[in-house]
């Protein structure tokens, strides 16, 4: 590693703060960036992280502060003068157009676009750096059909493409199939022997021991420490991160009835899905009270799908579902609903939430029915507050019911819908990705909220890209490739490797001939 | 029903829906930039009026086509200011503009009703000089009918094929993200809305200085709605807005012609078939996720903190 003691650094933040109008997000920071370093971002919920980088995007302006440019001062007003700078961004709730091409989404942020465009070119341009980089992507898809995994990976093509020096990442590993995380890794390593800057924002602290060069941590809005990575342990980043220590998890066995009616059972479900989604093909699967059944499987295979069918959002063009024996194939989602299923969807702020309502309305959402008063022409706001607070106490996560849902932090957004979908003691839950942009505090609350449901008796599917989350959770395991079903494992009988393998397709011929 | 009689309605069906389909275009753009314009009926009659009075005045059409535009883009910027600037409610803006320009429109017109004027001059189809007389009046078009279809293209081209059009797109969908590619959503905004009022005005002074060569109060009768109609018609695409503008007055043309020759069937009822029509064309196309609205359609860009 070079010495940057005695370098400049090609950033440095001084005194920023940023107040929004209900909390000091950023408190006199400061922060030194180099070049030909991966700097690791880390923080609880709610630090300050993302509002911290996107001052230094320009996309907030700060209150008060200097950032300088190698030893220089200069003011960045907009993200046009980032761009000039040769700062770029991913934004952690990814900010890409649905209704746009990849390509358009791409050429949107290239910095030598021609004033008429050259379809063709732009094309051959990403084809170029997908394949330098192993980040493949069509760049005629629409990035309405891309999964959330696919569109971080156009996200990070969009940033390699724009020339930038200073690379920012907003927790981009957080949706990622392992072995995606290592190639963007060694992305990274190369970048940065290249002399890029790179600002890397995660709460998987593993990753920022492994590949980081210098770690900072935030708390409520100021730096609690700055370490080199030499002198860097878990424990160490943990005790600058909360105030109080992490517990383990604790898991107690649940009482299991082998013979009970499934909580869930899906017979030869199939969907059809038209261009580039992925259809669900011959899905068999049954959930008994009591049991947490892991989905993995690399993003874009069928798990969008295979969530949306078991809520109703999908219809199922084939096969059925029975809900605790009733047959609900195909009916709205209301009816779900009202039997007691609970859904936390892959993104939460485009699918579980409405950006401009509080989140005390949020809250009360998905149950109206439940809160409706005077036969609907009004609501009973208390009874709301006192439910969601009552799992808030037990999850421990805050809630300010008054904010909107749209500023609250990418965390704190889907703790949100944590506690709304843990409350009213659900009987199947439905979630996808369930630890994704918490941090490692709320993220083993959460699993611990999934543990205690299944000792209730409550069902659970959970889909997650986080294999070592599944095999901690997981009584049963499935790996769903291609819209198939293509291995079925108790955790204990499989490791990671034979797991990660079928993830990838490249046992698929094995496994449906045995 | 002769011959005569059907060339008759494809020929009144130019002529009438030329306007729309400029005036659509420019709707096209301004939503694509996710502005709702619900004021274009006043935007249309202050640029009849004006570009009329110009004509009036120098005895010159082209002159009289040039200041419908420029005023058309100009009173647009009124809208601009309400919506961007003072990030007003669209549709209230919108009807607030609808009648500030009946009252303009009025107040500019008064001195030149019923006043007489050289039109845009007519150029016959090419191919068509063989024919008798009573068919090459019937398609001997002004300038801007020649010009109608190639615009629909070069709103295309500019909307799709460059730079300036990506970002106009982008900023419809994504306020945010546009800005976050650098972009000023603003002055993009202002910029579409300036685009849109010059084509609306071409629209307009292809009403009152070529079609029917005159000015009366409200003579423009429901286009600028329609013409928001035909965007949602046409699905914000260019090409499908000739579709839109042909069909719906086509029908138009067809049901006077139904009129004067004496249908048995009430009048009223007659009236209503561009728009039975028209509602006939949008439950057969559907919509797909493909060409939907734009998404900050209507949204107030508040920028960042
Ligand atoms: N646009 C906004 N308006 C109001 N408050 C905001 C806005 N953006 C962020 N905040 C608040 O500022 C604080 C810091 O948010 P920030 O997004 O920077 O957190 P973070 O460290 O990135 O957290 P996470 O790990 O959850 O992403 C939070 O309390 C958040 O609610
Ligand atoms: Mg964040």
């Amino acid at each position: 590693m070079p010495n940057p003691q005695n370098q400049t650094p090609m950033i440095a933040l001084r005194g920023v703060t940023k107040r929004f109008p209900m909390t000091l997000a950023n408190d006199h920071i400061d922060l030194d960036i180099f070049g030909s370093e991966i700097h690791a971002l880390l923080g609880e919920n709610g630090a300050g992280k993302s509002t911290l980088m996107k001052i230094l995007f320009g996309f907030y302006r700060a209150d008060a502060g200097e950032i300088q440019l190698n030893g220089k001062s200069i003011t960045i007003r907009s993200p046009r003068d980032a761009h000039e700078y040769r700062i770029g961004m991913v934004f952690q709730d990814l900010n890409l157009i649905p209704a746009f091409s990849v390509a358009e989404n791409i050429a949107l942020f290239l910095p030598d676009l021609k004033a008429v465009l050259k379809p063709q070119e732009i094309d051959e341009r990403i084809n170029e750096v997908s394949k330098q980089y192993g980040l493949e992507v069509n760049p005629r898809a629409l990035v309405s059909q891309l999964s959330i995994g696919e569109q971080q990976k156009v996200e990070i093509l969009k940033l390699l493409l724009s020339n930038a020096r200073l690379l920012i990442l907003d927790e981009p590993t957080r949706v990622l199939a392992p072995h995606e995380v290592e190639a963007l890794f060694g992305v990274l390593d190369n970048l940065r022997k290249d002399g890029y800057a790179i600002v890397l924002i995660t709460h998987k602290l593993k990753e920022v021991l492994e590949c980081a060069d210098r770690i900072t941590v935030l708390r409520g809005g100021r730096v609690a420490g700055s370490l080199l990575r030499a002198e860097a342990t878990e424990e160490k980043l943990v005790a600058l991160m909360f105030e109080k220590e992490l517990s383990g998890l604790k898991i107690a066995e649940p009482k299991r009835d082998e013979m009970s009616t499934p909580v869930l059972e899906l017979r030869g479900v199939e969907t059809y899905v038209e261009g580039a989604g992925m259809s669900l093909k011959g899905i068999n699967l049954q959930i008994r009270p009591g049991e947490i059944v892991g989905v993995a499987g690399v993003s874009g295979n069928g798990q969008k799908e295979l969530c949306d069918v078991v809520l109703g959002m999908e219809l199922c063009v084939r096969g059925e579902k029975y809900l605790f024996g009733k047959n609900l194939t195909n009916r709205p989602v209301g009816a779900m609903r009202k039997n007691g299923v609970s859904f936390i969807p892959e993104n939460p702020l485009a699918m579980a939430s409405v950006p401009f309502m509080t989140v005390l309305e949020n809250m009360a959402l998905t149950q109206t029915w439940r809160y409706a008063r005077n036969g609907g022409f009004a609501m009973d706001w208390g009874v709301v507050k006192a439910d969601i607070q009552q799992t808030a106490k037990r999850l421990e996560f805050p809630v300010n019911f008054y904010t909107i849902a749209k500023s609250l932090s990418g965390g704190n957004l889907q703790r949100m819908v944590i506690l709304r979908e843990m409350t009213h003691d659900p009987r199947l839950i439905v979630a996808s990705y369930l630890t994704r942009g918490l941090d490692v505090q709320s993220a083993l609350a959460a699993r611990q909220a999934l543990i205690q449901a299944r000792e209730g008796g409550a069902g659970v599917l959970l889909v997650s890209e986080d294999l070592e989350e599944l095999f901690t959770l997981s009584d049963r395991l499935l790996v769903l490739y291609g819209g198939r079903i293509v291995g079925e494992f108790k955790p204990p009988e499989t490791d990671i490797y034979q797991v990660g393998h079928l993830m990838t397709g490249s046992k698929v011929e094995h496994v449906a001939n045995g | 029903m002769s011959l005569l009689s059907i060339l008759g309605v494809l020929s009144s069906a130019i002529f009438s829906g030329t306007s729309l389909l400029y005036t659509t275009l420019g709707e096209v753009i301004g939503q694509r930039s996710g502005i709702v314009n619900l004021g274009l009926e006043g935007v249309l009659l202050v640029s009849a009026s004006s570009g009329f009075a110009v004509t009036v005045i120098t005895g010159n059409p082209f002159l009289g086509l040039l200041a419908a535009a420029l005023i058309g883009g100009l009173t647009n910027m009124i809208l601009g200011y309400l919506v961007i600037h003072r990030k007003a409610n669209q549709l209230a803006s919108g009807l607030a503009l609808m009648f500030f320009g009946f009252g303009l429109s009025a107040l500019i017109g008064k001195p030149y009703v019923g006043a007489r004027i050289n039109g845009l001059p007519r150029i016959p189809l090419p191919g068509t000089s063989g024919l008798p007389q009573l068919y090459t009046s019937l398609f001997s078009f002004d300038i801007l009918i020649h010009l109608s279809i190639p615009t629909a293209i070069l709103v295309w081209w500019i909307l799709f094929r460059t730079r300036w059009g990506l970002g106009l797109r982008a900023v419809g969908e994504n306020a945010d993200t546009a800005f976050a590619s650098g972009r000023d959503p603003r002055l993009i905004r202002y910029q579409a809305l300036f685009l849109s009022g010059l084509l609306a005005g071409l629209g307009a002074a292809h009403l009152s200085i070529a079609y029917t060569m005159n000015w009366t109060e409200y003579m423009t009768a429901g286009r600028g709605f329609i013409a928001v109609a035909l965007v949602i018609f046409s699905r914000w695409h260019p090409m499908r807005a000739i579709v839109g503008a042909l069909v719906f007055s086509g029908a138009v043309a067809f049901q006077l012609l139904l009129q004067s020759s004496g249908v048995q069937v009430s009048p009223f009822l007659l009236d209503t078939i561009p728009y039975v029509l028209t509602i006939l064309v949008l439950i057969a196309w559907g919509g797909n996720r493909r060409q939907s609205a734009p998404a900050s359609l209507g949204c107030v860009y508040h920028g960042t903190e």
